[in-house]
Parts: structure tokens; C-alpha cells; sequence
């Protein structure tokens, strides 16, 4: 179900943890599990984590497979619902609202015509809002696929940006 | 931007270099002296918590708990497993500073939680990062292999008897896991809920085992207290908030950053610092401890110094250290509006007073903000905040009616007016 590579990172963060605990690296898992199918995905459905990957995971840590779908569902990063190929998710919250982080994520919302929330009919782009990255002093900031912060995201910046993310 | 004025983390750092936070680096400015310089002079235990704790460091995370006291809790003795942990689960709005610890000098970090581990008996130790800080958590992945290689971590360190491990743990998106039992339960892999207290994690941490949780920039202040002396640290600051801080500020200012100042500097040398207010425009209100501090009017806060004691008489924290900046144009209803609905998306739910209390906040402050507010709106919200803070089993519930209570507090003509006139007084601009 996963790629040997994916199964050797994520017995590198099994290694982390002593030995009766391997139940620690659920979180690092799912993550792994999520990249894989997120640059493997041919169409937003198959970029999510979805039932079979996640009981996957649970049994290759050994875990009962509620328990990694409680910790699927808990943290907001874990996309769970089709997504994208590139997810773009624009921090909103105060601080980044007062050096234009709203602004940031209408444009956004307007250039390519979904709203906050929606992903573009061509399964390209999903557009959502964030809660604060501990990145406000870069404001704007937007995150590409949960691991790529691009800071101090105006206008330009983003049309820069959005060129790059075909 | 960084931008780094003096201080005791980012002395001699040069932020402009790419190399800076490589060990070789770290080492050249001073970096693991502290640790050699316990483990040649075989230095008691006892000794290490003891300066810690003259040094007057407080906690950075939020609270200002002194963490010499802290450390002092931890059974030493104890002969089975002991962890300490490195909160670096950074999501209190505003606050950016432990990114840039990781960032620029992650060494510093990483030799301040072997010397915690030396002194508190522990052989382990784990940092949790915040999710959403994936380049840092892998650049302090490296920063680790380098520490390992090079002898100052893993088995027998620099040829002694004292073996420590430290790993990095990754969040994925959950600002409650900052709280340190909630951080507990996620790195234990379960979802992020508080527990209850006591027990208290000296007793009951990690695994069940005793731990102790400190921020990021309290353990890496460390390594400076043992170099160069817990005085030296302390007469950096002032009596009773020793050394420099960090402080991120954000909002209406010219120059945003992180600034390391020592603890007492006046706010408006800090202001000063961070370029002055944008376009010229006024001051109005500050937050000057992250989203979960009150808020403070601008001719208050011109009048307060930078650290614990003086925000605290003024009515506020100093909180995480987070100085949220705003200007004339911004509603108070609207950022207001903005906080309830971050506390309310990041609420676990698991006490009904924060679960619906939180929602209950932000729908009434919405409907305010939108010229829909109905009279008895603020007894409302003064009632169901009285029905949360104290109620719950962690502090986010608190956090979250600290923003409501302060800004209806400074800020009560401006609500008063839109639930009366249906239209928002100030014409509001984000920026
Ligand atoms: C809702 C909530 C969120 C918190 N978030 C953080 C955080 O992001 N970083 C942090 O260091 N402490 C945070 N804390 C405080 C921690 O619980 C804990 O007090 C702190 O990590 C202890 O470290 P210190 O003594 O070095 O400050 C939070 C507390 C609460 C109640
Ligand atoms: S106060 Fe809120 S966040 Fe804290 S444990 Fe209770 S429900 Fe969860
Ligand atoms: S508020 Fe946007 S990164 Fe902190």
C-alpha cells in the first residue's frame, strides 16, 4: 500500500520512541502516508488520506485503527477530504490580518476563482485559511501543501507564486 | 525578518549567513562551552538547578513560571525513565520566536536540554515542533545528527558517563497541543486533550513517567546562564525578571520582527525599534503578551516597561511575548471577532463550558461586528465568560474570555455604538 521508501521513513520515526511506544509515531506516519498519496495522487480523491491508508498505517504500527483515525481527524493538516494538487492554505488570524493577510488570501480567492474553502474544478488548486503559522512577522504567509511557507505573500509575490504551481 | 538587537540566544549571531546555525558555527561563538564545562568539572546536580534558578529565568512559554524551580520538582533520584520535553509548539497568535531559535541557532536549544537532562537525572528528551514549521523541523533533525556526530549527544557524551537522546517530533496542526499535557498526550500519539491536573507531569509526564516541559527560549537560555554565570543573565534584565526576551512583534509597525532586548526596556524604545508605526498612522491598542493576553489601550502601554511585573500592573501578561501592534483604522469588534473564532476552531471540546462557551463568544461578537447586535449582547457575553473562565481543565477557556473581557473593557463605546446604531464606529481597514 505504501512505497518502500515511505515504509523505511516511517520506521525511522518508530525509532524514536522506546520500544513498547511505537503507537508515538502515528502522527509522523500519517504524514508520510498523506505526502505519498498527495505527489502520487492522480485526482483530488486519491491525494487524502482515506479509510484503507489510515487502517494500513494502524496495523503496520499495531495500533487499533480507531485510534489512528482519531488522531487522522484531530489535527487539522491531515487532509481528509479531496484536496488539490496544490493546496494553498493563506493565515488569516489577527496579526497577519493587520500586514494583509486577508487581503492576501481574497486575491488569491479572486485570481483563481474559488472561494476559501472550495477546490477549482480542475483539481488543481484548493484554497483555504489557517490559523497562526508562528510565522506573523512575515505576513502574508501561506503554506503550499502543508510544508512549504512562502512569506511576505503580496500581490506580485503571489502572482510569482501561483505561476510557479502549474 | 529577523532582526536581533543584543541579548543572551542571538549574541553574535549573524541571521544574514547561511551557515549560522551549523554546529561549527555555534561552537566558534562560544556554543557547547557550557556543557563541557559541567561535565569536566563534574558538576553536581544540585549546582546546575541552583544557578538556573538564581539567574531569574521564568518561563518564555507563557506562564513565567521560574524554571529553576521548576527543574527543582523533578524526583532526581528516581532510578526508572524521566523525560524532559521542549515545547516548541509555537501557535499562540503573534508569536514567532521559537521559529527563529530553530531557524538561527538550534544548537543552543539542543545543548540547554542536554544540560537539563544532566540535571535532572533524565536520558531522554523529545522537542514537539508545530506542524505547520516543516523547514525547521527538518533543519533541526540536522542540527541533532551534527550534535550526535560530533560527541555532545547520544551514548557516553564527550567520553563521560552521561548518555542523553533527544528527537524531534513533528505536530500536523493543533494549537492546544501547546498546552503541555495536551503536548503529552500527542507525542504519546493520541489526539491532543488536556489532562487533568494533578497529577502534574514532575510526578506524571510522558508515558506516565516524570517530565519536565519547558519552552524553547527557556532552555535555550541555558547554556548562557552556566557559561557565564546566572548573575551575569540576571543583571540582564531586572530583580525578579532576569536576562534579555524575545519579543515578536507584528501588526501596524514598519519593521516586524524578533527583537532580544532585556527584560524592562520601555515599550516605546521597543517601538522605536520595530520602525515606528506604519504610514504615520496613531497608535490605538496593544496586545502585548500573544492573542491570550488583554489588551491594552495605546496610553497604557506607552507607560509600561517590557516584563512580567509591569504588564501585570497594568492589567496584562507578558504572556509568550508576542506584541501584536495596531493602529487607528482597526475595529476592536472586528479583531476581536478574529480571536474569538480562532479560539472557538481551536477548542478540543472536551468541556462543555469551553466547547459551547467559545462558540457562544464568537457568534455574539460576529453578529455585533455584522451591525446585527441586540441589547443585553455584552451582559451576554460578560455572562457566559463568567460560566467558562476557572471551569475547564486547561487554560485555553481562560485564554479565550481574557480577549473578551479586555477589549469590552477598554473598548466598551465602540460596542455599545454598533449594537446601537446597527454600523460599526470605526470604518474598519486591516491594513
Ligand atoms: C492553550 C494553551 C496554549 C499554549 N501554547 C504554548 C506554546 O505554544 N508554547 C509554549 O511554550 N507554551 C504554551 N503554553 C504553556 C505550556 O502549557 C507550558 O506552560 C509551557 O510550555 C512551560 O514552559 P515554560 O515554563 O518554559 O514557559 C500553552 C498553554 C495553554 C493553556
Ligand atoms: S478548556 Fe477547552 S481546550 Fe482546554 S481541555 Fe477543556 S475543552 Fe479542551
Ligand atoms: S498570525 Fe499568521 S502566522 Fe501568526
Amino acid at each position: 500500500m505504501l512505497s518502500a521508501q515511505s515504509l523505511a521513513l516511517i520506521d525511522r520515526e518508530v525509532a524514536k520512541y522506546p520500544a513498547d511506544q511505537k503507537r508515538s509515531a502515528v502522527m509522523g506516519a500519517l504524514r508520510i502516508a498523506l505526502e505519498e498519496r498527495r505527489s502520487t495522487g492522480e485526482t483530488p480523491e486519491a491525494r487524502c488520506l482515506n479509510q484503507e491508508v489510515i487502517e494500513f498505517v494502524a496495523n503496520y504500527l499495531e495500533i487499533p485503527p480507531v485510534a489512528a483515525y482519531e488522531v487522522a481527524t484531530f489535527y487539522n493538516m491531515y487532509d481528509m477530504k479531496p484536496v488539490g494538487k496544490y493546496k494553498i492554505t493563506v493565515c488569516t488570524n489577527l496579526p497577519c490580518a493587520l500586514s494583509g493577510g486577508v487581503n492576501a488570501a481574497e486575491y488569491i480567492s479572486g485570481k483563481l476563482g474559488i472561494a476559501i474553502g472550495e477546490t477549482s474544478t480542475d483539481g488543481m488548486y484548493t484554497l483555504l485559511e489557517g490559523e497562526c503559522m508562528g510565522a506573523c512577522g512575515d505576513a502574508p504567509v501561506l503554506l503550499v501543501n502543508n510544508h512549504s511557507m512562502c512569506s511576505f505573500m503580496t500581490p506580485e509575490a503571489i502572482d510569482k507564486k501561483l505561476a510557479e504551481l502549474k | 525578518m529577523a532582526v536581533f538587537v543584543n541579548g543572551v540566544i542571538f549574541d553574535g549571531v549573524d541571521t544574514a549567513a547561511a551557515d549560522a546555525w551549523r554546529l561549527d558555527a555555534y561552537v566558534a561563538r562560544g556554543g557547547y562551552q557550557a556543557l563541557r564545562k559541567i561535565l569536566d568539572s563534574k558538576l553536581p546536580q544540585e549546582d546546575v538547578i541552583a544557578e538556573v534558578k538564581n539567574s531569574g529565568l521564568r518561563g518564555r512559554g507563557g506562564a513565567g513560571f521560574p524554571t529553576g524551580l521548576k527543574w527543582s520538582f523533578m524526583p532526581r533520584s528516581f532510578p526508572g525513565d524521566k523525560y524532559v520535553v521542549c515545547n516548541t509548539d509555537e501557535g499562540e497568535p503573534g508569536t514567532f520566536k521559537d521559529r527563529d531559535i530553530l531557524r538561527f541557532n538550534p544548537h543552543a536549544l539542543i545543548e540547554g536540554m542536554i544540560i537539563a537532562g544532566y540535571a535532572m537525572g533524565t536520558k531522554a528528551g523529545y522537542n514537539y515542533i508545530h506542524g505547520e514549521v516543516f523547514a525547521e523541523y527538518q533543519r533541526f533533525e540536522e542540527a541533532l545528527e551534527e550534535a550526535r556526530k560530533a560527541g555532545f549527544l547520544g551514548q557516553h557524551i564527550l567520553g563521560t558517563d552521561f548518555s542523553f537522546e533527544l528527537y524531534a517530533h513533528h505536530g500536523y496542526g493543533a494549537y492546544i497541543c501547546g498546552e503541555e499535557t495536551a503536548l503529552l498526550e500527542s507525542l504519546e500519539g493520541k489526539k491532543g486533550q488536556p489532562r487533568f491536573k494533578p497529577p502534574f507531569p514532575a510526578s506524571f509526564g510522558l508515558y506516565g513517567k516524570p517530565t519536565t516541559i519547558n519552552n524553547t527560549e527557556s532552555f535555550a537560555s541555558v547554556p548562557f546562564i552556566i557559561r557565564d554565570g546566572a548573575q551575569k543573565f540576571l543583571e540582564a534584565g531586572k530583580p525578579n525578571n532576569g536576562g534579555t526576551k524575545l519579543f515578536s512583534v507584528s501588526g501596524h509597525v514598519n519593521r516586524p520582527g524578533n527583537y532580544e532586548i532585556p527584560l524592562g526596556t520601555p515599550f516605546s524604545t521597543l517601538l522605536e525599534m520595530a520602525g515606528g508605526m506604519r504610514d504615520g498612522k496613531k497608535l490605538k491598542a496593544v496586545i502585548p503578551g500573544g492573542s491570550s493576553a488583554p489588551i491594552l489601550p495605546a496610553e497604557i502601554m506607552m507607560s509600561c516597561t517590557m516584563d512580567y511585573d509591569s504588564i501585570s500592573k497594568a492589567g496584562s501578561m507578558l504572556g509568550s511575548g508576542a506584541v501584536i501592534v495596531m493602529n487607528e483604522d482597526v475595529c476592536m469588534i472586528k479583531a476581536l471577532e478574529r480571536l474569538a473564532y480562532f479560539y472557538h476552531e481551536e477548542s478540543c471540546g472536551q468541556c462543555t463550558p469551553c466547547r459551547e462557551g467559545t462558540g457562544w463568544l464568537y457568534r455574539v461578537i460576529h453578529r455585533i461586528a455584522n451591525g446585527e447586535g441586540r441589547p443585553g449582547d455584552l451582559e451576554l457575553l460578560d455572562s457566559v465568560g463568567n460560566n467558562m473562565a476557572g471551569r475547564t481543565i486547561c487554560a485555553l477557556a481562560d485564554a479565550a474570555v481574557f480577549p473578551v473581557r479586555s477589549f469590552t473593557k477598554h473598548f466598551r463605546h465602540e460596542f455599545e455604538y454598533a449594537i446601537e446604531h446597527g454600523k460599526t464606529l470605526v470604518d474598519h481597514k486591516w491594513c
